[in-house]
């Protein structure tokens, strides 16, 4: 490796980080959040089997996942200003980060809520709760433990997701990248370089994501 | 008169399974309900809590009459209030230990403070023989153990009667014994229970009342001497008999 690279990446590793830290992380953490809310209601609707809204969950649903998240960062961000809607490149990135990942995690949930047995609800009903007290106090607890080890990978692709919204000009870790790329032209260190970092975030989550797991397991009930 | 049931019926799809059953329970009385499977009896016992919806039916329970084919949700919830359910699998809150199991009725359902619906939840755990395993989780513990504490958890509540849906027939035959004796010494204590099962001992030993049902029909009803020593229907008798050649 000759001196001229090295010094290149060593000058930009620690801008690259930065921005991963300031821009990467919390539109992942932010849209993650977002997609969890998204997924609770949508799942919640669907496992209680209200009307109408259950149809439009549905549609939420196969549209997004019908639909490359690539296109949709575009229709948002370049689309919609032309019928008005104007949005800043990072809210708007959080917003389509967030309705996406949530179609994905509302069925996540759904299904985790589904593997919930019937007899915990009706138990439930026979000791004088209501609905809602046994969905808060034994259902979604429950299900969010057999949800917990698929949300995190969730957690884990939306973190390269995020690498998207560079598409949409937010200046994020990624497309950092690109612009120091620009002016020094070492596209294959940089962007390997740029590529290790998300490595190093990603290995943080899972390792996150395991200690969640472990305490999970702690609390009893299925050991398996 | 405790609890007065009137022509309960209850048909799934093209099945007629309860054909117009009727049952008088009084305070302290212990019905054991037999028949073979596929005769109801579940069902039925489901049906007056509400699990099932009954296509028609009603039940005078102290006085209050109940439409067992439609309630609003507060008097289900009154009348759920007043009664326990024991089930076949148990169905303890997997997510919440032992105590928590039995308290959580308590202080969620009915807004017990903390400490009160504690000091309940342990009384009614040692009275199960549970009080070691207060705070272990419902999957540390044997089938019989998870009973036992189901039961606690519905004597937690006060009910005035304690539905149970073959309380033994998930139980490995060794651990039978431990969830008979409970109920036999709530028996012996005046608790009124309905009881579904296929133990014949305790229906001839500790109950006071035998329903026989089969088809969706009561073949016979009878207090439990009475029913083993002279059973007046032909089905009856075969019924008795095959149960009790199996069991040798």
């Amino acid at each position: 490796m000759n001196e001229r690279l090295w010094g290149i990446l060593v000058d930009s590793f620690p801008k690259l980080l930065g921005y991963g830290i300031r821009v990467t992380i919390p539109l992942t953490v932010l849209s993650f959040a977002l997609a969890l809310v998204i997924a609770l209601i949508v799942a919640l609707i669907q496992y209680a089997q209200v009307k109408v809204l259950r149809q439009i969950c549905r549609f939420y649903i196969w549209i997004i996942r019908g639909t490359p998240l690539l296109v949709q960062l575009y229709i948002v961000f370049f689309g919609l200003p032309s019928v008005g809607v104007v949005l800043e490149a990072f809210p708007a990135a959080l917003l389509v980060l967030g309705f996406n990942e949530g179609a994905y995690m509302a069925e996540t949930m759904r299904g985790a809520l589904e593997s919930v047995s019937t007899g915990q609800v009706e138990a439930g009903y026979c000791v004088g709760m209501n609905y809602l007290q046994i969905m808060i106090h034994v259902v979604l607890p429950q299900a969010f433990r057999t949800a917990f080890p698929t949300l995190g990978n969730s957690m884990i692709s939306m973190l390269k997701e995020t690498s998207m919204a560079a598409t949409i000009t937010v200046m994020e870790m990624f497309r950092q990248a690109q612009v120091i790329n620009g002016r020094v032209y070492e596209s294959l260190g940089l962007y390997c370089e740029v590529a290790l970092i998300y490595l190093i975030f990603c290995t943080l989550l899972t390792w996150i994501q395991r200690r969640g797991e472990k305490k999970l397991a702690s609390y009893g009930g299925k050991r398996k | 008169m405790m609890l007065d049931i009137q022509n309960v019926h209850k048909r799934f799809q093209d099945t007629e399974v309860l054909r117009g059953i009727d049952l008088q329970v009084s305070k302290g009385d212990v019905v054991a309900i037999l028949g073979p499977s596929g005769s109801g009896k579940t069902t039925f016992l489901r049906c007056l809590n509400y699990l099932e919806r009954a296509d028609q039916g009603r039940m005078i329970f102290d006085g209050e009459t109940f439409d067992l084919a439609g309630a609003t949700r507060q008097e289900i919830a009154r009348l759920r209030k007043k009664t326990a359910f024991v089930f076949q699998n148990y169905n303890l809150f997997q997510n919440k230990t032992v105590l928590q199991n039995v308290t959580l009725g308590l202080t969620v359902g009915s807004g017990m403070p903390r400490a009160e619906a504690k000091e309940i939840g342990q009384e009614m755990l040692r009275k199960v023989g549970m009080a070691d395993k207060l705070n272990s989780y419902p999957s540390e513990l044997s089938g019989g153990q998870q009973q036992r504490v189901a039961i606690a958890r519905g004597l937690a509540t006060r009910p005035e009667i304690i539905y149970f849906d073959e309380p033994t027939s998930a139980l490995d035959p060794e651990l039978i014994g431990e969830v008979l004796s409970v109920m036999r010494q709530l028996a012996e204590e005046g608790m009124t229970m309905l009881v579904v099962t296929h133990e014949m001992t305790f229906a001839r030993d500790v109950s006071s009342k035998v329903m026989f049902m089969e088809g969706g029909n009561v073949i016979e009803s009878a207090p439990s001497a009475e029913f083993f020593a002279h059973p007046q229907q032909q089905r009856t008798r075969e019924f008795i008999q095959n149960i009790l050649n199996a069991g040798q």
